[in-house]
């Protein structure tokens, strides 16, 4: 039987007050505080960090299949879950997917790689979802919105919960909507958006779920609605027959809403808290609903993920400069920095998918010497092309050397730190810290790598690992 | 290396511009006001020239070749021989020139540098030094070279207040001498305090623990022993050299220290060996180091055996390398006052060393006594490139 085999999410370290927000225009603060994706962010890199925290370590060979959804996809047309599949690790024989456009997109995606399993096509499906989205200036959104990504593995084999069916309705109205030269998103009166749009259809769908699935209200452990504000939330939740300790928790105050990832990012904490036997629903909303019913299996308490949903949401540093969120999220433009003098290059960038979006180092099968990017000829015995390759994106290592350069960063973010880290199996990696606290950096510290984006150049993004330190 | 070539050639001639902000000086420029001041020191002009080994690394950033030497100078249809060897394309031009007319093709060859750093719009030498976009997307030589000095503190229990008060040190001293040499960018005395208070450029090292950008021009006219005495009484002699390179990144090299640099002691030794000298810190009397940053003219101390490993700290706090002291070492004030117009520097500090051996110095209360060895040297990029030179006044 299909089903979700492990789960994972990712909140950018990032928060920020929504009050810094709402003080900056003179009104009205919503409570908590929203992610904001680091200035090396966006969705590619975010779903990269879901689908590998929900991987971990597990032998990416098993993986069929790896599907993006976003409305924020990096690229408008290239497809970005190859670029995904790459930087997590997957074989070249996988079939990838862009589901885009839709706040329902991921759970489009979720079904798609369910039926996929269902259908015998496939055995294990990576779905990772991740959205940035940009609200206007001073608009309730701009405190709403938060940045983040879920992703879930899908298969038929030693499953944490077991798919029981779904339900969608389809329902075209112009609601909350961005054409394609938009930058922020649009939407209708509220009372529209929220009562003939969102809760008549998540009710319908929910409601045409239990029904054909035969699912009381009172049977239900968790219903995961992502849903536009807590309120809206409540409201729909007590129509359908649900009490409040049956609501999952929406994230809505101290992340935020993550557009398409957060249907994904909540199921991932509704499993962490689930113990076996649970009735799960979750639904989203996007011109109609689609619902999904889960029920978990007596493996629902095992932790496959490399980090739990909570230690992710606790785990933040605070954001205080309006100023800089606009320019983080394209909105001002800063002042300029120096150029970059290292134009990326498409054909180097494909010829290098090894070592630069793989990030495998060699280790020498004559002395043992391993040294980062690939090296052909070894620096110490030079055996020529005589190597195994290690993939590092799932070690560790700690900080040998680094430098907190004051001159190398964006105008908006001017601390670099240059670091020189030592990996598992003595293998030197020079790179750049990322998510830091500059006075906190040290030697000794320990850090693991982040898939990041550089800087544009050449019409396309120019995506590398940099190094995170670990809490 | 196969042969030593120690006392086969000489230096004739060098010339060498005011470096600085030059904004009303180009390329062309700064390579005629060194040149012309080479001829007259030599005694030689155009059509004496037989071949001509450029070093420029930077600007224009392509596809110069050897258009500049050419079109400034109007030699007489000889070859020019154009390298960037990142901060030692100096040295690798005045070596080269040296093995030509050692090779016996040549009898005059002309090693000029010349670089122009002012023309790029920013004050740094920027941000990506290196082949990679993604791996080096943003390297500096700064944070390269601040690296070294994080490890040296750790490396020698150095807290960060002494770190910064021993590489001050060397900063202080080299704007004191760059203080006596008119030709330098800067003239400004320091002290300690504004050394270890200056704003952070690459933590740990500050404003003053870096190098200026600067224009400028040096060269240098070579030819055989034999013929050396023919154009002047004093020319300076290359006692020996050495030219090595890592064969990867420190970034990335398996286990490397950051404190001993392969390059720095292997180009040192060669050089060493080819000149006969068997203890450099009793026998050279003048050094000219790669001071791109304080922390690197420590590193190259201990590197080059001019001090114990480790043993740096005292030598300094001593006073060894000041004017004064046992080898003075970048007496003209250095990278520091000089700045660092790539391609120009290691024939520039050349300069210094053929101007201190021929008891020459155009300040006086720079020179040294009784000079007999002298060593000039470049420190290439992250770094990973070293050149060393040992010239001397008599054959022998």
């Amino acid at each position: 039987m299909a089903g979700i085999v492990s789960y994972g999410g990712y909140v950018p370290i990032l928060r920020m007050e929504r009050k810094i927000i709402a003080s900056a225009w003179g009104r009205g603060a919503t409570a908590g505080e929203r992610s904001i994706a680091n200035s090396d962010e966006d969705s590619i890199t975010m779903a990269v960090e879901g689908a590998i925290n929900c991987l971990n370590k597990m032998d990416r060979k098993e993986i069929d299949g790896l599907y993006f959804a976003s409305t924020t996809s990096s690229y408008a047309e290239k497809m970005n879950a190859a670029l995904i599949a790459a930087a997590v690790d997957l074989e070249r024989n996988v079939l990838t997917m862009d589901f885009t456009n839709s706040l329902r997109s991921s759970t489009a995606a979720l079904r798609a790689a369910l039926d996929a399993i269902a259908g015998k096509s496939a055995k294990k499906v990576v779905v990772t979802a991740a959205d940035t989205r940009t609200a206007y200036p001073k608009s309730d959104q701009e405190q709403l919105f938060g940045d983040g990504a879920g992703a879930v593995l899908v298969g038929d084999d030693d499953v944490v919960a077991d798919y029981e069916g779904g339900f969608a309705v389809s329902n075209d109205m112009m609601d909350v909507w961005r054409n394609p030269e938009d930058q922020f998103i649009k939407q209708w009166e509220g009372r529209f958006v929220l009562g003939e749009g969102y809760t008549r259809n998540m009710k319908e769908a929910v409601s045409g779920l239990m029904k054909k699935y035969n699912v009381q209200p009172g049977t239900v452990s968790k219903v995961i609605l992502p849903a536009p504000d807590d309120r809206t939330l409540k409201g729909l939740a007590k129509s359908l027959g649900f009490t409040d300790a049956q609501i999952q928790d929406s994230l809505l105050g101290n992340v935020g809403h993550c557009g398409a990832a957060h249907p994904l990012m909540m199921l991932s904490q509704a499993l962490e808290e689930a113990v076996p036997g649970d009735l799960l629903i979750l639904a989203a909303y996007g011109d109609g609903a689609d619902a999904l019913l889960f029920k978990t299996t007596d493996k629902v308490g095992e932790n496959r993920s490399r980090r739990t949903m909570k230690s992710l949401v606790e785990n933040k540093m605070m954001f205080t400069s309006y100023a800089r969120f606009l320019s983080y999220k394209n909105i001002v433009e800063a002042l300029p920095g120096e150029p970059f003098r290292l134009l990326p290059s498409a054909t180097a960038t494909w010829r290098e998918n090894k070592t630069s979006t793989r990030l495998y180092a060699s280790k020498c099968r004559a002395c043992g010497t391993a040294a980062y990017p690939i090296q052909r000829i070894c620096y110490n015995c030079r055996s020529k092309d005589n190597y195994e390759e290690l993939r590092l994106s799932d070690r560790t290592g700690t900080v040998y050397t680094f430098t907190r350069d004051n001159l190398a960063g964006r105008s908006d973010d001017p601390v670099l730190i240059q670091t020189v880290a030592e990996f598992e199996g003595n293998i030197r990696f020079y790179g750049l810290m990322t998510d830091f606290v500059a006075e906190e950096t040290a030697v000794g510290m320990k850090v693991e790598p982040t898939f990041r984006r550089l800087y544009e150049g050449a019409g396309f993004h120019n995506y590398f690992w940099k190094l995170r330190p670990i809490k | 290396m196969a042969r030593s070539i120690k006392d086969e050639v000489a230096i004739i001639g060098m010339g060498c511009t005011r470096f600085g902000e030059r904004w009303d000086m180009g390329l062309e420029d700064l390579a005629i006001e060194s040149v012309y001041e080479a001829y007259e020191d030599a005694g030689v002009g155009p059509d004496d020239i037989q071949g001509c080994w450029l070093a420029t690394a930077s600007a224009p950033l392509i596809g110069v070749g050897g258009t500049i030497a050419a079109n400034a100078l109007k030699f007489n249809n000889i070859p020019i021989i154009r390298n960037e060897n990142w901060c030692a394309s100096g040295h690798i031009a005045l070596l080269e020139a040296c093995m030509a007319v050692a090779s016996g093709v040549y009898d005059i060859v002309l090693a000029l540098g010349v670089e122009k750093l002012k023309d790029t719009g920013y004050p740094g030498l920027g941000t990506g030094r290196g082949m990679s976009p993604v791996l080096e997307a943003r390297r500096t030589s700064p944070g390269s070279f601040g690296m070294i000095a994080t490890r040296y503190f750790e490396q020698q229990g150095l807290s960060i207040e002494e770190g910064k008060a021993l590489i001050g040190k060397i900063a202080v001293k080299n704007h004191d001498n760059g203080a006596l040499a008119p030709r330098a960018h800067f003239h400004n005395k320091i002290t300690l305090e504004q050394a270890v208070k200056a704003p952070i450029i690459a933590w740990p090292l500050g404003l003053f623990d870096c190098c200026g950008n600067s224009d400028g021009s040096a060269c240098a006219i070579i030819t055989t022993r034999e013929l050396a005495k023919k154009f002047r009484p004093d020319p300076i002699y290359l006692k020996g050299f050495g030219i090595a390179m890592d064969a990867m990144l420190p970034h990335t090299r398996p286990n490397f220290d950051w404190i001993k640099f392969n390059s720095l002691m292997t180009s040192s030794k060669k050089a060493y060996d080819m000149a006969g000298i068997r203890n450099p810190r009793e026998e050279l009397s003048v050094a000219e180091v790669h001071d791109c940053f304080t922390i690197t003219e420590l590193a190259i101390y201990e590197n080059f055996g001019f001090s114990r490993w480790g043993n740096a700290r005292e030598d300094i706090d001593s006073g060894f390398f000041t004017r004064d002291g046992g080898l003075p070492v970048n007496i003209d004030g250095g990278l520091k006052c000089f700045g660092h117009p790539v391609g120009a520097s290691g024939l520039r500090m050349t300069y210094e060393i053929y101007k201190q051996l021929q008891q020459k110095v155009d300040n006086p209360q720079r020179q040294v006594k009784n000079p007999r060895l002298g060593l000039s040297h470049t420190f290439g990029g992250p770094p990973q490139l070293s050149a060393v030179a040992v010239f001397g006044n008599e054959v022998g």
